[in-house]
């Protein structure tokens, strides 16, 4: 930190340079540093856990005991949905960027946004403690009625910690509505808006709307586990089917919690390294808001073998296929985005094309298990975890990663080396690929997930996805040696080295403060890039030569 | 042990439902592949074409986009309908379980199968079942959810505690398949697994006299039945006003509150653990006390194969 203070001009991380002045900062973008101290934290704590479980697997009799084995998976599950998946884009680079795209000066509430940041925090430590204590053994998803009254696990510790979390996603979610409706600069209006900013504002409404029932499903197990009173468990009047319920309609949007900021990354970035406008700009947004909502109405398809009427599975089948047709769309237009551009292979795109490829792999499986009959076959197989894998790993945090890269110079004033962040990004592909792939394989052979054992046929495939876990892992430890190095010895960027259009790229990097002097006014929308010229023009009306 | 493929790449298939279903996979998996090399040489020809410096012309780019969204949304909307009405229709098929040739009581606990034939023949992990039949599970569970799955036969059906769930299937091939639990059910549910062993019918019916129990599934029940003092109330003889079992199973009741139910394995089974609920119109409520926590989720079957016994609605007119 020091040396940026000596080379680099003022601003936001260099004003002031005391501890205090951090923890108590108010500014969106020291609290989206904060954010993503706290989430790589968590990211490589869950990303062990998958790492040890992979190694066991190399082996069909688990090299790991079985109450372990149980303890790690609920472990990565929880860690990685709750503390990394879910606030990973929106409150790093949303709280860093959405502001500046829109051209505030601030979140309309930067106190709730600290908040936001010590409550996150708060869930983290009791979370931490469940682990500490021995650890939890049901799973993420928390199935009742063993979750209630079979599991000898920290489940109330975990539950907690969940509760606590859904706050921060609340605070977090509804500073972006707000800014987003009330913060915008003169002439933002509502189409003028980058695909970042409507994937953040159809994400953030979703989790308003969908955390509270996470909350109220977390009290209810507490309720019964501490309290006895029968909601879910049979032998007191309850219906285990009813956890499934409530939890899956915060679920299920949560899905689209974690994937709709990557989508939003990714446009900005197929777009600035494809010299062109993207693809259909008004069925992207429509896209985007239209999985927003239809994600509300699909949560029973995690539950077609679980007991429930064959005609609500229909229905639910139904409306699953119905919520695939928006992301085929946005599959095809960022794929004609490329279109008679003018193409730059850069990290930040490499990791926006191998999203587009995953993704889509990710989506076609989600066909195979929206058909009923495959689904019979397929549930809580390997198929299922390669599947949402392919989404949420694949997809989602190739998307962050694609976006660590593309605003980093705006973030720290530096470049990151090009060479090494597009190796890290093809060894992620390669890596990525190699795990997961054979899953598909393992869960139409039959094999259950979590379990610690298999028969030995399965090795092959095991042996192989537990090979590419291990260079996934090192494909994602490696930006933070390449990115630390840069911090410190990075060339200095200026304020728009990808030649990009959005407002952000229109202050100094990093910015000062306040982001601008005087707020700018927005001439047009986003992405007027020019392949035939290179020129682009950025939202404040300014042409410049590329 | 027998033999194996080190890079196994298909499952065995050895019942009806197991062909039907490949058939939709199949037919998914080559629409998926197409879509996706689509999207694969799409982008590789662009990327490759348009890469920067190359000298292809950018000249009439695409400039109104919304007849090429209407055009893929329908495109896609009317594949992805197809395949809903064909895996809607198997599944509808899989799930509405017919009358059976034979019917099984499962029982999941953690962590073991446990099966009980007609002839009240019992085993524990592994299932004989004869070729050809159709064999229809009746499956409850004495503590978490389980899940029942053979994915030789591709069918799966959680074991809900508190409820019965039906599945059935029809064996087509000779041989010794895998029985998995795949719903997490605690430290061992990774051993929770267990083998479908399909027989001749010959062999089968030698297989039952040679594990031949001393008393069927309903005459044991029959014993469970004054064990527990139901026939002092429901004998046709007692004094108590209480309804006689003979005929009931299948035939509709109805309720004091106007609706009728049909007398299936789980009204019995709800009867037995909250006789206080869906009470028939005519008796007083009240009366007969609760057996929850008192009687084996395996007994309750054993009751309900007597009941069966005892008369359905086609015998007793």
């Amino acid at each position: 930190m020091t040396t940026i203070a000596v080379d680099l001009p003022r601003n936001y991380a260099n004003e002031e340079n005391t501890i205090i002045s951090w923890l108590w900062t108010r500014d969106h973008k020291r609290i989206a540093l904060l954010f993503l101290f706290s989430i790589t934290l968590f990211f490589f704590i869950g990303g062990a856990a998958a790492t040890l479980i992979r190694l066991s697997l190399a082996s069909p009799g688990g090299l790991l005991q079985p109450a372990i084995y149980d303890r790690l998976f609920t472990m990565h599950g929880v860690t990685m949905v709750w503390f990394f998946l879910i606030p990973s884009i929106p409150t790093t680079f949303g709280n860093f960027i959405l502001p500046m795209a829109i051209g505030a000066h601030d979140l309309a509430f930067p106190r709730i946004n600290l908040l936001s940041w010590y409550v996150f925090n708060l869930s983290g430590l009791v979370l931490l403690y469940a682990v500490i204590m021995g650890g939890v053994d049901t799973g993420w998803t928390f199935y009742t009625p063993y979750s209630t009254l079979y599991s000898n696990g920290y489940v109330f510790a975990a539950a907690l910690a969940i509760f606590i979390n859904g706050f921060s996603s609340i605070m977090t979610s509804l500073n972006f509505v707000v800014t987003t409706h009330r913060l915008r600069a003169p002439g933002m209006t509502w189409w003028r808006l980058p695909l970042f900013v409507w994937a953040i504002y159809s994400v953030s409404i979703v989790m308003l709307t969908a955390t509270p029932v996470l909350a109220m499903d977390t009290l209810l197990i507490c309720v019964e586990r501490f309290i006895g009173v029968g909601i879910f468990d049979p032998r007191l009047g309850g219906d285990p089917l009813l956890w499934q319920h409530m939890f899956w309609f915060y679920s299920h949007p949560a899905v689209y919690i974690m994937i709709l900021p990557a989508m939003g990354v990714v446009s900005e970035v197929i777009a600035c390294y494809s010299r062109r406008p993207i693809f259909g700009y008004t069925g992207m947004t429509i896209a985007m808001m239209s999985i927003a909502v239809l994600g509300f109405f699909v949560w029973a398809h995690h539950m077609f073998v679980a007991g429930i009427s064959i005609y609500s599975a229909v229905v639910f089948s139904l409306f699953t296929f119905f919520v695939a047709v928006p992301s085929a769309i946005k599959v095809f237009n960022w794929t004609v985005s490329l279109h008679k551009g003018s193409i730059i292979f850069d990290a930040p795109m490499i990791y926006a094309l191998g999203f587009v490829l995953l993704f889509t792999i990710g989506g076609l499986t989600g066909l195979m298990l929206a058909t009923l009959a495959i689904d019979v076959d397929l549930h809580a197989t390997y198929f299922v975890i390669a599947h949402f894998h392919y989404i949420m790993v694949g997809g989602t945090i190739s998307g962050f990663f694609a976006a660590l890269h593309y605003w980093w110079p705006k973030i720290t004033g530096r470049l990151y080396p090009e060479t090494w962040a597009r190796f890290a990004a093809a060894l992620t592909f390669v890596g990525f690929n190699l795990t997961f792939f054979p899953q598909f394989i393992l869960g139409y052979l039959g094999m259950p997930r979590r379990s610690y054992t298999y028969p030995p046929q399965w090795q092959s495939w095991n042996l192989l996805s537990s090979a590419g876990a291990s260079i996934l892992a090192v494909a994602y430890a490696l930006p933070l040696f390449y990115l630390g190095w840069s911090l410190f010895y990075g060339r200095r960027a200026g304020p728009n080295p990808w030649g990009a259009t959005g407002l952000e790229w229109t202050t100094p990097s990093p910015p000062p403060t306040h982001n601008w002097e005087r707020t700018p006014v927005v001439k047009l929308g986003p992405y007027s890039y020019d392949p035939v010229d290179g020129s682009y023009t950025t939202q404040d009306g300014t042409k410049n030569a590329f | 042990m027998e033999q194996y493929h080190w890079i196994p790449f298909w499952p065995r298939t050895a019942a009806i439902s197991g062909v039907v279903v490949n058939n939709l996979y199949i037919a998914e998996l080559g629409l998926c592949g197409l879509i996706m090399a689509m999207v694969v040489g799409m982008m590789a020809t662009f990327c490759f074409r348009y890469r920067q410096g190359s000298t292809a012309s950018r000249a009439g780019r695409i400039e109104k986009t919304w007849h090429w969204e209407i055009g893929w949304t329908a495109a896609t909307l009317i594949a992805f309908l197809v395949l809903f009405v064909w895996g809607a229709s198997i599944y509808i098929w899989l799930f509405k379980a017919p009358p059976g040739d034979i019917e099984i009581y499962v029982t999941a606990k953690q962590w073991m199968w446990k099966f009980e034939h007609p002839g009240g023949q019992r085993e524990i992990d592994t299932l004989h079942v004869p070729i050809d039949k159709t064999i229809r599970l009746v499956m409850a569970s004495e503590d978490v959810i389980h899940s029942f799955f053979v994915p030789a036969f591709r069918i799966k059906h959680d074991v809900v505690p508190g409820t019965y769930e039906t599945i059935w299937f029809k064996a087509d091939k000779l041989g010794t398949y895998a029985i998995e639990c795949a719903q997490y059910c605690g430290v061992q549910h990774a051993t929770m697994k267990g083998d479908v062993v399909v027989m001749t019918a010959a062999d089968y019916a030698a297989w039952l006299t040679a594990h031949g129990a001393e008393r069927s599934l309903a005459q044991q029940g029959a014993a469970l039945f004054r064990q527990y003092g139901c026939s002092g109330c429901h004998e046709p003889r007692s004094t108590v006003h209480a309804p006689s079992l003979v005929g009931l199973y299948g035939s509709l009741v109805h309720l004091q509150d106007g609706t009728t139910v049909r007398a299936d394995e789980r009204y019995v089974h709800d009867k037995i653990l909250m006789p206080n609920s869906q009470i028939p119109a005519g008796y007083p409520s009240n009366v007969m006390p609760s057996f929850a926590g008192e009687i084996s989720e395996e007994n309750i079957l054993k009751i309900i194969a007597y009941i069966q016994s005892i008369g359905s609605p086609r015998e007793s007119q």
